[in-house]
Order: C-alpha cells, then sequence, then structure tokens
C-alpha cells in the first residue's frame, strides 16, 4: 500500500492542478485544445491545412479558419469525401487535419479511412469531436461510442485520447509533428483542466499521475479526472490505487500496462466508449498475453446512448467516481 | 487541335497492342483478374504514357510529375502493362500479377510500385483523392495536372458525386476525369443495374465541362484531352465510349469477361489475334 506521499510525488512529477482542491478545477472543453493547438500547429508549420465538414464552430476550426483563410477548406457535409480529398492533399505535400463528428468520421467514413489514409500510408489526422455519451442532449445518433474500437484494429493508425483541454492541444501539436495517420479523439462538454503546461506528452507514453499498488486504475479522455477522484475517495478508506492516464490507444504503452498490472495485482479500464473493443478491450489483449490479473471495464456496457447532460450520463452509464470505485472494491476483491 | 502525324499514331496503336498483349499475359499467369476493361482502357493508358503524361518513368516521385489515378482499381493489369511498356519496370515482371511477394497486387498499392498514385480498388474514391491532389497544386501554384480514370460502374457510389461538387466549387482546371463508358459492370449492363444516363447531363449540371469520344481511337481520344486541358475554371470530364474486351473478338461487349481471365487455350487466340492486329499495325505504318 502506498502511503499519500508517494501519490502526490507522481502528481508532483507530472506537473498537475491540484486536483483535490475542487477551487483549483477548471472546467474547459479538450474541443477548445484542439482548436488552440491547431492553430499552433499551423503557425509552425505552413503545410498545416484544415478541412471541416459544416462544423467549423463546434469542432473548434474557427480559430485556423480566421487566422488562415488561406489553408481552411470547407466542404460542406460530405465525410467520405473529407477523408479521401485529404488523402489526396496529403499526396500533394499537405498535412491536413480533418473535422466532424466522431459519429461522422471516422464513423461513417471507415473504408475511405482504411484504404486511403492507413493502406495507402497519408500523412492525415482526423479529429473526432463529440465523442462519447457526454455530447448529452443530442443523443444517440450523435454519440460516438464505437469510434476507438473502429480505429485501433486498422494496421499504421495512430489513436490519441488526450485527458483534458491542455493534454488535447498538446496531442494536437504531437499528431502535427509526427507523420502517419492518426485518430484524435476528444469531447464536447466541459471537463475538468488536470494537466498543466508543464505536464509531459508524448505519444505512445502513458502517464503515471497518481502511484500506488492496490489496484490500478488505467483511463483515457475525459474520464481520468473520475479516475483521479476515485482514487482519493478509496485512499480514505486505506486503499491506494495507481492512475495511469492511458492516453495514446495505440500504439500503446505496454510496458506501463505491464508494469501496472504487476505493481497492483488488479487493473480498472475506464474510457467513455464501449466496453467491446476499445481501449480496455487492448489493455486485456496486452495483459493476457503478458501478466494476466483480474480486470474490470468501466465504460458503455453494449448500448447506446440518449439524451441528457453530460453528468447525468456519466452516471447512467457507469462511469462515475461511485461506479469506478465499486469496480476497484471488485477488483481488489478478486486479487489473489 | 492538330492531328497525330500518321507515323506517330501507328506507334502509339503498336504501343497499345503491346500493352494488349501483356494484358494477356499477365491475366493467364494469374489465373484470375478482370480482362474486359483492362483491354477496352489499353488505348487510353497508352494515350496516357506514351503520349500525354508529364512524367519520367526513372523518376516516379518527380514533383512537377502530371498525376494519373486509376479509381477502378481492378483494371490494374492495363495500367501495370502501359507501365512495363513505359519503362517503369521489366516486362517480365506482368507474370507476377496478383501471385504472392508481387509488387502488381491484385488492386493497386501505391507504397508497393513506384508510379502508383494512390492505392485503389474500393470504388469511387479516386476522384475524391484527384479532387485533393488537385486543389493541393492550386494552393501551391504548381501547375501539374491531376487524371483520374473511373469505371462507369462506381459512377453509383455516392463518394464520386461528392467529389463532382467539390472539385466544381474550387474550380479545379487541373482536374480531368476520364470515364470508361463500356456499359458493362458486374452484374450486368449498367443501365439494368442502375441507370447512369443522361451521364453527360449529370456533368454539365454539377458545373463540369463535359467531352465525349470514342476511348479505342487514341488519335481522337488524345485530341479530346488536349480541348479539355484548354477548358479554364472549370474541372472536365472526358467521356470514352469503349468497347468492353477491345482486341479480342470472342470477348468484345461480353460483360461476362467483366471479372474473369482467359484460360490458357483462350489466351493463345486472343495473342494471335492481337499479333496479327500488330502486323497490320506495321503494315499500315510502311505503306
Amino acid at each position: 500500500m502506498a502511503n499519500a506521499s508517494v501519490a502526490d510525488s507522481a502528481a508532483a512529477a507530472m506537473q498537475l492542478v491540484d486536483y483535490r482542491d475542487p477551487a483549483a478545477i477548471v472546467q474547459i472543453p479538450t474541443r477548445n485544445g484542439f482548436g488552440a493547438g491547431l492553430v499552433e500547429a499551423g503557425r509552425r508549420d505552413e503545410k498545416v491545412i484544415a478541412i471541416c465538414a459544416d462544423l467549423a464552430e463546434s469542432t473548434r476550426m474557427e480559430p485556423f479558419k480566421a487566422a488562415f483563410p488561406d489553408r481552411y477548406i470547407e466542404i460542406g457535409v460530405a465525410e467520405q469525401m473529407i477523408v479521401a480529398m485529404a488523402a489526396g492533399l496529403a499526396a500533394a505535400g499537405k498535412v491536413p487535419f480533418i473535422a466532424s463528428y466522431a459519429m461522422f468520421n471516422p464513423g461513417r467514413s471507415w473504408e475511405q479511412v482504411r484504404t486511403t489514409l492507413a493502406l495507402n500510408q497519408t500523412n492525415v489526422k482526423i479529429a473526432g469531436a463529440h465523442a462519447g455519451v457526454s455530447v448529452g442532449p443530442d443523443g444517440a445518433t450523435h454519440q460516438a461510442v464505437e469510434d476507438i474500437a473502429i480505429m485501433r484494429v486498422i494496421p499504421n493508425m495512430i489513436v490519441v485520447v488526450p485527458c483534458d483541454s491542455v493534454q488535447t492541444k498538446k496531442a494536437t501539436l504531437a499528431v502535427a509533428e509526427r507523420f502517419g495517420p492518426t485518430y484524435l479523439r476528444f469531447a464536447r462538454a466541459e471537463s475538468a483542466v488536470i494537466t498543466t503546461d508543464g505536464t509531459p506528452f508524448e505519444i505512445g507514453k502513458a502517464q503515471t499521475f497518481r502511484d500506488g499498488t492496490d489496484v490500478a486504475i488505467v483511463a483515457c479522455g475525459i474520464l481520468v479526472y473520475n479516475a483521479l477522484i476515485a482514487a482519493e475517495q478509496l485512499a480514505a478508506e486505506g486503499i491506494e490505487c495507481r492512475v495511469v492516464n492511458n492516453h495514446t490507444i495505440k500504439p500503446m504503452d505496454e510496458p506501463a500496462i505491464v508494469a501496472a498490472a504487476r505493481d497492483c495485482g488488479a487493473v480498472v479500464t475506464v474510457e467513455e466508449h464501449q466496453v467491446h473493443g476499445g481501449m480496455g478491450s487492448r489493455v486485456a489483449e496486452i495483459l493476457a498475453a503478458h501478466h494476466p490479473v483480474p480486470i474490470e471495464f468501466i465504460g458503455v456496457q453494449d448500448r447506446f446512448g440518449q439524451s441528457g447532460t453530460p453528468v447525468e450520463l456519466v452516471e447512467e452509464y457507469g462511469m462515475g467516481v461511485t461506479a469506478i470505485v465499486a469496480a476497484v472494491k471488485r477488483a481488489l476483491g478478486r486479487k489473489k | 487541335m492538330e492531328s497525330l502525324a500518321p507515323h506517330l499514331l501507328a506507334t502509339l496503336q503498336g504501343h497499345a497492342n503491346d500493352v494488349r498483349q501483356g494484358i494477356i499475359r499477365s491475366l493467364l499467369a494469374a489465373g484470375s483478374g478482370h480482362s474486359a476493361g483492362s483491354l477496352d482502357m489499353a488505348d487510353v493508358f497508352t494515350a496516357f504514357y506514351f503520349h500525354l503524361l508529364r512524367h519520367d518513368p526513372k523518376n516516379p516521385d518527380w514533383e512537377e510529375r502530371d498525376r494519373l489515378l486509376l479509381s477502378c482499381g481492378h483494371i490494374a493489369p492495363v495500367r501495370y502493362s502501359a507501365m512495363a511498356y513505359a519503362g517503369y519496370f521489366p516486362v517480365d515482371e506482368l507474370l507476377t500479377l496478383r501471385k504472392f511477394g508481387t509488387r502488381l497486387q491484385g488492386h493497386p498499392e501505391r507504397i508497393s510500385l513506384p508510379g502508383l498514385e494512390t492505392t485503389s480498388g474500393p470504388l469511387g474514391e479516386g476522384l475524391a483523392q484527384g479532387t485533393g491532389m488537385a486543389l493541393g497544386a492550386k494552393m501551391d501554384g504548381a501547375d501539374w495536372r491531376v487524371y483520374v480514370v473511373t469505371s462507369d460502374g462506381e459512377h453509383q457510389c455516392g463518394l464520386h458525386w461528392e467529389a463532382m461538387m467539390t472539385a466544381a466549387k474550387f474550380k479545379l482546371d487541373n482536374l480531368t476525369c476520364v470515364v470508361d463508358r463500356n456499359f458493362i459492370q458486374i452484374d450486368g449492363s449498367t443501365e439494368d443495374v442502375m441507370p447512369l444516363e443522361p451521364l453527360a447531363d449529370k456533368y454539365r449540371a454539377f458545373n463540369w465541362e463535359v467531352f465525349t469520344c470514342d476511348g479505342n481511337d487514341i488519335g481522337a481520344f488524345i485530341a479530346t484531352v488536349e480541348r479539355a486541358k484548354a477548358v479554364r475554371g472549370k474541372p472536365q470530364v472526358v467521356i470514352a465510349n469503349t468497347v468492353p474486351g477491345k482486341g479480342v473478338s470472342f470477348m468484345e461487349h461480353d460483360y461476362l469477361w467483366h471479372g474473369k481471365p482467359p484460360k490458357a487455350d483462350e489466351a493463345d487466340v486472343a495473342l494471335r489475334e492481337l499479333l496479327a492486329a500488330r502486323e497490320a499495325i506495321g503494315a499500315s505504318n510502311r505503306g
């Protein structure tokens, strides 16, 4: 069992916000980080362009459009087109970011992504906005909870799900600089900012946000905050959790996942996605092969979303703090 | 537009005949593949690789090259054969078509063979990628052109029409689409499976400049593309009317040859016909 100072030292090493203090938490949508990151990427590299499918405001491409009108392309409601056309622009030397809702790109455009981006090895960046049930009132048609699964099975794809708006900006810059077809997933709702400008970020390198050896909570996206809060509640009961921000689904940081399982002996995965085929499934694949331990899966349990507020929906689909706490206790009980 | 000099035309016809022989030999060796569309586009691909394209077979990544995209990847044999005879790779390599370890994948893979511009096969995607390339060239002020060869059947894909709208919006006059109008697809006549007519009017309604020609007349096709290239402010389409299976009598006009290769005895007959036609071209040129 790790003590509080060990947990604190991990947070200090990662230069996190003091997430235990509600007054220290600012709520900003991850998509805002994408918008800011895209403008910065455009400043750093004139080959960066943006293509949008009639969702410039909500995907946060508007700042780029304002800053670089000659490098902004609007093609209307055409999600197959946005992918295949971007492949052509990449072939002409551009670094295209393409934005729609995750439900439509890559949801509608999967075959174009597979053929023209992944098999063809083109340097196109898919920005999947409005992922997860936290989209809220728009309902199930607009809540992508299968997108990680359909992207991570494609060879050559990089899949990144940053945990907050600050990290989403860094991730946007990182994917702009790294060659290869990439899926960057972010959300609509306001969510807690837990990282700072000083927090490191590297594609493929999972981050220990809190140390502990009783159970490892491996999380991605905006639910990392819920995982941290759950870990604090458990610490009050004497259960010390490691919390891993597993932001890169592909290529996943296998050594970090195996180390978490080895050190803690049980794992809880947390993602705003179907439990079938997502980040947690990849964790299970790794651990089944290298270090089998009990795993509990937090995520959408083979259901579609519905209308509601983000908080209502995260609770309804079993991804709130209480559900994570219960899952950790189940995992702990299964440890040998 | 001046027509081609007779000796140049005969030379191109000879190349097209070689390309057809390469198609038959490679399909026979492969034991599977698409005969009819490959044969009917031999004249178009010959026109591109031996006359129209700005390209260098020894430097396939040359930045200033024109981009020739094959959207309907299933007729890869015609592209491979034309590329081989144009000097991109040894003609003997055509016999590796569709075999394990080959660079000549059953449907073209860009990363496998230098000189391919895209990976293709899933239909309806070529014009979309070509639109992106043409827009990229415009953004950079580059003067290379984009040509996209499409099948008529793939005009049933919605994505192709998204690309038609987009290319017109951006006034991509550096983009020319070629339609292999052979009226066949796997399940039969295009007009029975899902009617495309009036195809030319549909392109016009989408703000494209439309040209029609005999796609098995090399001289007519080259002259038509030259006219298309002169258009400003609009993308252009050349609807190339072709005879499926062109050049092999028993394959011509028969949709059943869309998706199968010749057997050995059929290939013998086909090659004999093509060799006889080659002699005739030579004789007329000498005459």
